[in-house]
């Protein structure tokens, strides 16, 4: 004869496991709906890309010296600065594949960011006091191309290359955003005496100085 | 009150006196004809600066060096004056290159470079614009006023490169130490001769190449001492 009080803790026993079985199942459910509702927030479809532009770039030879105007079409993003870098990007690929007429390592990476800002004049000394000239539409840009030093430490030495490279890149600048009329480079967001021992690269360089030349010498 | 309260007399004259010569005295003009020929050779890099990396191991700051003493040797024998800025492995500064070139105000200047890029030789005249002589340039840009002169002495090394049967490539550039220069400066690259297929057929390496770009320079400088020396028989 089972005593009374086992019957009773026995029957207690026996619900609590039952009613930790369908909690457990509750929760378990649960999970799976937040799982559920997880993936669903995901993105199911690819993020838009922005249209393929053409865009000119002015690719150097270091066989002749010279510098030609090439059509590419690329995705091109909206922000002028984003779209510089892209450009610029394309533009050191083409450097860097095999058999470059200008051959330099590094690729699209080579360029860490491109800052745009209101060109002063190039007689103008900057007055500390004065506040910064106000841009319109129109207004002549200085662009600020900081590059990697991976991009200048492997960059091949030599006046003519690396004047090219410097080139190239304030011509294909100004060739595909106007407004660009002087450039600085930076390597590492520090200025730099020269590029690879050569080219001066702590002064303004002029859009139009790099003009396209076909086959002929600058 | 008024300054000229406090500044006696004599001393106003003087400042006077100071003024009015300085408005007759005419800057410095880059076309006073010389009496001597000396041309000042400098053999890029050196010392820490090992400039570039050869393709047969040699550094550009002694392909430089050998090049500035062979040059030296042969303008010297053609009776040209010439100083250069280093005779061994001396890291020297970019400015103290300019500064030895503006003290001994040669007639020419002439940066010697050498790189695996490209083909022949390639002669680079500073990409400043030309701009009136002033006393006091500016030292970043003291060349602007001789870029004329430059870019004539870039014209008769290319004839020279030419005639010896050289490829040339001409061009300008942003170079920190010709920039400063205030003589008719050129920057000299010599690269490996190359085919129309890119394949090397003289390196820089090969001795009668070396031979023939020393040579070829000196006939240059020959020459420019010629023409010099008939604008000074032309304009005394």
């Amino acid at each position: 004869m089972i005593p009374r009080y086992q019957t009773i803790l026995f029957s207690i026993l026996l619900l609590a496991s039952v009613a930790m079985g369908i909690t457990l199942w509750h929760l378990r459910e649960r999970a799976h709906q937040r799982l559920v509702a997880g993936q669903d927030s995901a993105p199911t479809k690819a993020p838009e890309v922005a249209p393929a532009e053409p865009a000119t770039l002015l690719v150097a030879n270091d066989f002749d010296n010279s510098m030609l105007a090439q059509v590419q079409s690329l995705p091109l993003p909206a922000d002028p600065g984003a779209r510089a870098r892209a450009i610029l990007g394309k533009l050191l690929d083409l450097y860097a594949a095999p058999g470059a007429a200008h051959p330099v390592s590094g690729g699209a990476s080579s360029v860490a960011q491109v800052f745009l800002m209101p060109a002063l004049a190039p007689a103008q000394a900057p007055d500390p006091k004065a506040a910064l000239p106000k841009a319109s539409d129109s207004s002549p840009q200085l662009a600020v191309v900081n590059l990697t030093a991976s991009f200048a430490a492997t960059h091949p030495s030599g006046i003519e290359t690396e004047t090219l490279t410097l080139l190239s890149i304030c011509g294909t600048l100004h060739a595909n955003l106007p407004r660009i009329t002087q450039v600085r480079f930076l390597v590492d967001g520090q200025r730099r005496t020269t590029l690879a021992g050569h080219a001066d690269l702590s002064r303004t360089f002029l859009a139009t100085e790099a003009s396209p030349t076909d086959g002929a010498n600058p | 009150m008024h300054w000229t309260k406090f500044v006696p007399a004599w001393a106003l004259i003087g400042i006077a006196a100071t003024a009015t010569l300085a408005a007759h005295q005419s800057p410095s003009s880059p076309a006073a004809p010389p009496n001597r020929f000396l041309v000042v050779l400098d053999a890029a890099h050196g010392g820490d600066d090992s400039g570039g990396r050869l393709n047969d191991g040699q550094l550009e700051k002694n392909y430089t060096l050998a090049l500035s003493v062979r040059l030296r040797s042969l303008l010297a024998a053609r009776g040209i004056q010439v100083l250069t800025t280093r005779e061994s492995d001396a890291s020297i500064d970019l400015n103290r290159r300019a500064e030895i070139a503006n003290h001994a105000r040669a007639q020419a200047c002439v940066s010697l470079h050498a790189t695996e890029s490209g083909s022949g030789v390639h002669l680079f005249a500073s990409s400043l614009s030309p701009a009136q002589p002033t006393r006091f340039p500016a030292w970043k840009t003291a060349q602007a006023a001789w870029v004329t002169r430059s870019l004539a002495l870039v014209g008769v090394l290319n004839s020279a490169f030419v005639h010896a049967g050289m490829n040339v490539t001409l061009g300008r550039a942003a170079l920190p130490a010709v920039d400063s220069m205030t003589c008719p400066a050129v920057a000299v690259e010599i690269a490996p001769e190359r085919d129309a297929s890119r394949a090397v057929t003289s390196a820089l390496d090969d001795s009668a190449y070396q031979a023939r770009v020393a040579e070829a320079l000196a006939a240059a400088l020959l020459e420019w001492r010629a023409e010099a020396w008939r604008m000074e028989t032309a304009h005394p």
